[in-house]
């Protein structure tokens, strides 16, 4: 948390959302999940901020709890300062209407029933944007057009099983767009789609995000689209429900501090197949994801972690503390004695790797 | 602003070209055709047949002819009433009901049934209790209760009655359905955009269940006709008019089913109801098709 607020970018302006202390558990035959442990996230106006981590790790959970989709079992989810569980049902309305979520799977957000023009300009017409059917229609026009789905006319009569995945994303970016929002939570967007059709889709979003000034939490499994889409943001690093890791993602790219976001980084395959074999690796202990019914004691990456030391790091949670400027990382060992530790565990691992 | 001049009305399907692809969508399948057909036939029979069959007088001079008769094509009943004749003016009632009662049923299902799929809570829970009550009473026996204190001679009360006491099986499948259906991503889109209650139930969530309603109404339909003719050949109901379901029962009581020459009469209504039934069933085929714009494209 302490991070979040320091770091001298955000020390002006007033966090458009912020998860404070947010935790999800759900409660199964297994016993209860904590799917989300006491996670803190800001975003500002106009501002990226990537959550990055592998399945299981939360990021949906968090995101959906960031649009207001599920309840957090504690902490706080605030909107322009102000909890959004506790807020007047006119307030929440605007909530609602400022926080627009892109689902993963464009081929299930979009109504099969429904033709383009008809999902897009419901909310237009529902919420009073436009007043006739004739200006929803224009509208419809000029957000496939902001999609880069042209010409958009011949769009509006489609159903969504007449387009390609990449053009059904895009409608679900369009449709998002109608109310004006403020943030949009993409939620793992551009995996499902073809590689190629996936970088003109996240060029279409950095648009987006450059000329309409809009806030994104993006979710992704993907480091390479945390870098490519989210370089002048921040990062935020999952693991088991946590946060392991934050700061600007330069940073988390180029320097991680956390031994799990160097596992991730470490584990991006080169172009040259020599450069992959020859990679200096970080070599976890184990392979294996622990469940989230039976978490690991103390930090939840122990038994994983090539840091680990018995007694400190499977006894107390780490807290995420400051490491260096802006980067703040969750590592008893890290934060004892700092980056140099990683340097020597990855100077002893090279003979092995 | 270029895009902005192309009229609306050119973008959606207009009247005519969606009349013509739900014709070319029924005759893809020739079962949903002849379907279509058969129940087609018996509704505009039973509608403006009456006009023109000669009126329905008994007469005692030609009592139970068979089958073939000059002037009786299918002969005569115990009066000495022209089976034809009967057969044509005796079908308004039975698909009048059917279909009113079914409508009926299937509305109160859609509202209940996804309401309280949609909403949960307490609404969910206390459609599901009063659905389990009206389960629990059988139909026929409460219609012979009612039909002992009330005269249940107007068809509209009938339709009413069996309408208003069939709901709970459809609304039931209905809540499941939309159980399934509300956690669908299109659906939390449509919550996200703040579109209403009302509208994410029935204009996002109801029109992809629309070919399962519309089987469930036609099997609504047939439920319903069933129940009516064996409320008239239970003898429930006044048997004033002409109905196939009075026919069958007059033709019962009777006796024709013993009398060679009489079969005509006995088997006349039996062949109505079924043929009926049938052509109902197999349209629903081809409607499924109509609803679907997946199958509608192919």
């Amino acid at each position: 948390m302490s991070a979040l607020e320091k770091s001298p970018e955000t020390a002006g302006r007033a966090p458009l959302m912020t998860l404070g202390g947010v935790s999800q558990v759900f409660h199964t035959k297994a016993g209860p999940i904590r799917a989300v442990d006491n996670i803190n996230l800001s975003v500002n106006p106009g501002e990226v901020l990537c959550l990055v981590g592998e399945s299981g790790s939360g990021k949906t959970t968090a995101a959906r709890m960031a649009a207001g989709l599920a309840r957090p079992s504690s902490g706080e989810v605030a909107f322009e300062g102000t909890d959004i569980w506790a807020l007047k049902r006119d307030d929440f309305t605007n909530f609602r209407r400022s926080v627009q979520y892109v689902h993963q799977d464009p081929y299930a957000s979009l109504n099969p029933t429904r033709t383009i023009q008809q999902t897009i300009t419901a909310p237009l017409l529902k919420h009073g944007v436009v007043k006739s059917k004739k200006a929803a229609a224009e509208r419809a026009v000029e957000l496939l057009t902001k999609v880069d789905l042209t010409p958009a006319e011949n769009y509006l009569s489609k159903y969504p099983h007449q387009l390609s995945g990449g053009q059904r994303q895009r409608v679900a970016v369009a449709r998002a767009l109608t109310l004006d929002p403020k943030l949009i939570i993409a939620d793992e967007s551009t995996s499902m789609l073809d590689v190629s059709i996936r970088i003109s889709v996240l060029a279409m979003l950095g648009r987006l995000r450059d000329d309409l000034g809009v806030g994104f939490l993006f979710i992704t499994h993907d480091l390479a689209i945390a870098k490519y889409f989210g370089w002048h943001g921040k990062t935020a690093v999952m693991y088991l429900g946590r946060i392991v890791e934050f700061g600007p993602t330069p940073k988390i790219i180029n320097a991680p501090t956390h031994p799990y976001t160097r596992a991730l980084i470490d584990a991006i395959p080169e172009p040259d197949p020599d450069l992959t074999k020859t990679k200096g690796r970080e070599s976890l202990r184990s392979l294996e994801i622990p469940s989230l019914a039976h978490l690991p004691s103390g930090c939840t990456f122990h038994p994983r972690c090539p840091l680990f030391e018995d007694g400190l790091c499977d006894g107390a949670v780490p807290e995420l503390v400051t490491i260096r400027s802006g980067q703040s990382a969750a590592c008893h060992v890290v934060a004892r004695d700092g980056v140099a530790a990683l340097d020597d565990e990855a100077r002893s691992d090279e003979p092995r790797a | 602003m270029t895009e902005a001049t192309i009229p609306v009305t050119s973008i959606g399907t207009t009247g005519v070209s969606r009349f013509a692809g739900i014709l070319s969508s029924l005759r893809r399948s020739p079962a949903g055709f002849i379907g279509f057909v058969v129940v087609l036939l018996l509704v505009l029979v039973s509608a403006i047949g009456p006009f023109f069959a000669p009126d329905i007088a008994p007469n005692v001079k030609e009592i139970l002819l068979p089958a073939g008769s000059p002037g009786h094509l299918l002969g005569t009943d115990n009066e000495g009433k022209d089976v034809l004749a009967q057969m044509i003016g005796g079908g308004r009632t039975v698909i009048f009901v059917g279909f009113f009662a079914a409508a009926i049923s299937t509305a109160i299902a859609i509202v209940l049934g996804s309401l309280a799929a949609y909403l949960g809570g307490w609404v969910d829970s206390a459609v599901v209790t009063v659905a389990d009550v009206f389960l629990t009473v059988p139909p026929i026996i409460l219609l012979a209760v009612l039909g002992a204190f009330f005269k249940l001679d107007s068809p509209i009360l009938l339709a009413l009655l069996v309408g208003v006491l069939s709901w709970p099986v459809l609304t039931r499948a209905v809540r499941a359905q939309v159980l399934s259906l509300k956690e669908r991503e299109f659906v939390e889109a449509a919550r996200l955009l703040d579109l209403g209650t009302v509208r994410v139930v029935f204009v996002e969530i109801l029109p992809n269940m629309a070919s399962f309603i519309l089987m469930n109404f036609m099997i609504g339909v047939t439920n319903a006709i069933y129940q009516l003719v064996g409320f008239y050949l239970l003898g429930l109901a006044p048997l004033s008019g002409a109905n196939w379901g009075i026919m069958l029962n007059r033709a019962w009581i009777a006796g024709a089913i013993f009398n060679d020459a009489s079969l005509a009469w006995i088997l006349s209504p039996i062949v109505a109801i079924i043929l009926l039934q049938l052509g109902l069933v197999m349209m629903t085929r081809s409607l499924e098709e109509i609803l679907n714009p997946r199958l509608r494209d192919r």
